[in-house]
């Protein structure tokens, strides 16, 4: 057995850590926070630079075709630096879409794009509030016209293609879900960004109107190309909680040992200690979910489903418990604009709902389980 | 990343399997299978008897204590090989609970501070379950604070070089049946608390020890009180300097940790089961949204667990020592087990509180586990000195200010004196 990170992919990982501390210090973060730039456009390029937007995509597209491993190292990076950039979008969704059902034509047209930086995909979902289902994807498809209303779509302001769940066919059933590949800046779509609890990665409402479509995969196979993608950047995702997690839990760690009250430090106060270890271990228990995760999405194995789920519930708890009590460890310090906890505990609240809430995923992790019992039975 | 083996841990998984296969207790093993989350129950049979019985079959065929030197009773096996061991025993490995205690801590003790001759004598027939060992550390004044133990270690004044030994143990897990132990001592109160400390170890059978069962709040009588009245024990049955017992402790503690790979049990596979068959006024317990998310929260930290041994094997599989991260497998499985133990009764609404196999839903074993998790989350480190260990030794925290640091020990208040 060997549960764990190849030298190799260590080596990565420690490589995009010096490229995103020189590039994505905690200012760069900030800058976007406080400006008018809805992400670091340099920072972008230069991931696209290193080849990490192209990591699992094949070489023919300009891809490093490497592994899920190696995405996965590179995302909690990513997370760790709250990297103020559309790589959930444009690399876990988009690309990911296109990898899964593009036609070759679509690939070729898009993939050395998005590798490159050139261009960025996102992926525009939900129509209205509450949980995404079958029955609230409503935007109309026509032939090849799309018309209606996408709501939060990540980063739907700044990309350039987005991947769009449409109905083709009445009702409220699943089968009547398709996909669609849009050119965003095609006449018939309008976007107006809107504001979220973390203005460091940035939302937006799309409107199409008559907006031209191509489908992308077979016609009623939306929902279940939906599903599957989504399970697949739900492990992407943990790891970007991941790496969230730990730098909140390092940070309220070293702040424990920094700070003095009552004449010594604060981390010497049990109250600060079983904080901090509960704070362990809920990162600990995310790491080996997320392990197991890695594992599944990387080998294509049957339990990716199940495997997914459990990564994307830890992570979700880990970062939000490590990124809440990160500010309760700094104490009034931490409630600043100034000092950086909010950052984590905006990103944390932020990936918490990225691709639907947690209790959306505890539903489906036991669903998936019970489902499997039943075959077993 | 990957489950597989290497070349030569398959060849040894399939022989330690065929062996397995054709020597196990298998008409118990439905019986062990399910009894694993509340402690092993046998309806026909004596446990002790099977356990012993199989602790000697394997010792015979040379798979007791698989790290242990084969001088000393074992195979001299690596790490990596003791776990698949562990793996392929399966259920069955809970026989050996009996003797976890002498071949996890008595054990490495007697071989890191033992003369070789009492290595030979005492080693072979502890690994093979003939006798077995317990651990008399914890005391009335002495728990989570082991170092304010006072249990006195004297020397005789006749020149004979012997110790009489006189005070009291508590929680000594399975006393009751044990032929020989590990007995901390302090040998010298004035001076701080973890220099006057030094170990021995004893024949159960001595004179002047007293084994007093305590019945617990569960009904059940796991864990002794023990008394020493005027004990009289040869200096050759010292295990390290006088004053050193300290160090002796963490050696023997140190080997609690790395008793890993089996995985604690949460109780989660158990309570999905019950969910998939207790109706509730919205259907199946397993499709309500409520019951869902608590399932959930369980069923991520009992597969964080186990995917937290398997790095913590893979680390042992490269050559590493797991350290002290591993604190979290009972942390969190013991408070997982109450929390789910509650949740099963309140499922069952008025039928959960009833004990009786035959009228409960699971022949009883969710009320068993309600009635025992207290003190999973107490024995072996409580909870809050888990979390300590974590924050200190893990995280690199501060222990806590000491008011007892270098004030010799029969000048710190106690609550006893």
């Amino acid at each position: 057995m060997d549960f764990e990170f190849s030298d190799d992919q260590k080596q990565l990982g420690a490589e995009a850590r010096r490229f995103l501390q020189a590039k994505c210090p905690p200012a760069t973060v900030r800058a976007v926070l406080e400006g008018p730039q809805a992400y670091d456009a340099a920072l972008w390029k230069g991931l696209g630079e290193m080849g990490f937007l192209g990591i699992v995509v094949p070489e023919q597209y300009g891809g490093l075709g490497l592994g899920y491993l190696e995405l996965c190292v590179v995302a909690e990076e990513l997370g760790r630096a709250l990297a103020p950039v559309p790589f959930s979008s444009s690399v876990f969704l988009a690309t990911e879409f296109l990898l899964a059902a593009g036609s070759a034509a679509q690939k070729q047209a898009w993939l050395p794009k998005l590798v490159s930086a050139e261009a960025i995909g996102c992926f525009a979902f939900a129509e209205t509030g509450g949980p995404v289902s079958p029955k609230t994807v409503q935007l109309a498809a026509t032939g090849d016209r799309l018309t209606g209303t996408k709501i939060v779509v990540a980063d739907g302001d700044i990309a350039d293609v987005a991947i769009v769940a449409a109905r083709t066919a009445s009702g409220s059933d699943a089968r009547g879900v398709s996909l669609f590949l849009v050119d965003l800046n095609a006449p018939g779509v309008t976007r107006g960004a809107v504001e979220t609890i973390d203005p460091t990665r940035s939302h937006a409402t799309l409107t199409f109107k008559d907006a031209p479509a191509e489908p992308l995969g077979d016609a009623g196979d939306g929902w279940r190309l939906v599903s599957e993608v989504s399970d697949r950047a739900a492990v992407l995702t943990a790891f970007e909680q991941i790496g969230g997690a730990d730098r909140a839990l390092e940070m309220a760690r070293d702040y424990a040992l920094e700070r003095m009250a009552f004449g010594r430090q604060i981390g010497s106060f049990q109250a600060i200690k079983h904080m901090l270890a509960d704070m362990y271990v809920s990162a600990a228990l995310a790491r080996s979910n997320g392990y197991y995760g890695a594992w599944a999405l990387s080998t294509g194995a049957a339990e990716l489903p199940e495997a997914a789920a459990s990564a994307r519930i830890a992570a979700t708890q880990a970062f939000q418990h490590c990124a809440k009590n990160n500010i309760q460890v700094h104490g009034g310090m931490g409630f600043t604009w100034a000092f950086d906890c909010h950052l984590f505990y905006r990103r944390s609240n932020l990936l918490a709902l990225n691709l639907g809430s947690l209790s959306q995923w505890q539903d489906a992790l036991i669903q998936r389980m019970r489902d499997r019992n039943s075959q077993a039975a | 990343m990957n489950f597989d083996d290497t070349p030569e841990e398959a060849a040894f998984r399939a022989e330690v399997r065929s062996w397995i296969d054709a020597n196990a207790p298998k008409e118990l093993r439905a019986e062990l299978e399910t009894s694993g989350f509340a402690g092993v129950s046998l309806s026909d049979v004596d446990p002790m008897a099977v356990a012993k019985a199989w602790q000697k079959k394997k010792s015979d065929a040379g798979w007791a204590c698989l790290h242990w030197p084969k001088e000393y009773g074992g195979r001299g096996a690596t790490p990596i090989e003791r776990v698949i061991w562990g793996q392929e025993e399966g259920p069955y490995g809970a026989l050996a609970g009996t003797f976890i205690i002498g071949h996890g801590m008595c054990g490495p003790t007697m071989m890191a501070f033992a003369s070789e001759e009492q290595k030979r004598r005492y080693l072979p027939p502890l690994a093979a379950g003939e006798e077995i060992w317990c651990q008399l550390f914890s005391e009335p004044a002495g728990g989570s604070d082991l170092a304010g133990l006072r249990t006195r270690a004297e020397r005789t004044a006749d020149g004979s070089g012997d110790w009489i030994i006189n005070g009291q143990k508590i929680w000594t897990s399975g006393a009751h049946y044990s032929d020989y132990g590990i007995l901390i001592t302090r040998t010298d109160p004035n001076v701080p608390k973890h220099k006057g400390l030094t170990m021995f170890f004893l024949s159960m059978k001595t004179p002047g020890v007293e084994i007093r069962p305590i019945k617990q709040a569960n009904g059940d009588s796991g864990f002794n009180e023990v008394y020493f009245t005027d004990v009289r024990l040869p200096d050759a049955q010292r295990l390290g300097a006088v004053g050193d017992g300290w160090r002796v402790s963490l050696t023997t503690l140190m080997n609690e940790r790395l008793s890993i790979g089996s995985g604690m049990s949460t109780g989660f596979p158990e309570l999905f089961d019950l969910c998939c068959r207790v109706e509730t006024a919205n259907g199946l317990a397993v499709d309500d949204p409520a019951v869902r998310q608590k399932l959930a929260t369980w069923a991520i930290r009992t597969t964080g667990l186990k995917y937290n041994g398997f790095r913590a094997i893979s680390a042992i599989s490269r050559g590493e020592t797991p350290g002290p991260e591993n604190s979290i497998g009972k942390l969190v499985a013991g408070s997982t087990m109450q929390e789910i133990a509650m949740f099963a009764e309140e499922l069952q609404a008025q039928a959960g509180i009833m004990t009786d196999p035959d009228l409960t839903a699971a022949s009883g074993r969710f009320q068993r586990m309600l009635l025992r998790s207290p003190a999973t989350r107490v024995e072996g480190g409580t909870d809050e000195i888990l979390r300590n260990i974590i924050a200190e030794r893990v995280l690199g925290l501060p222990a806590d200010i000491r008011v007892d640091k270098d004030v010799p020990f029969n000048q710190i208040p106690t609550s006893a004196r």
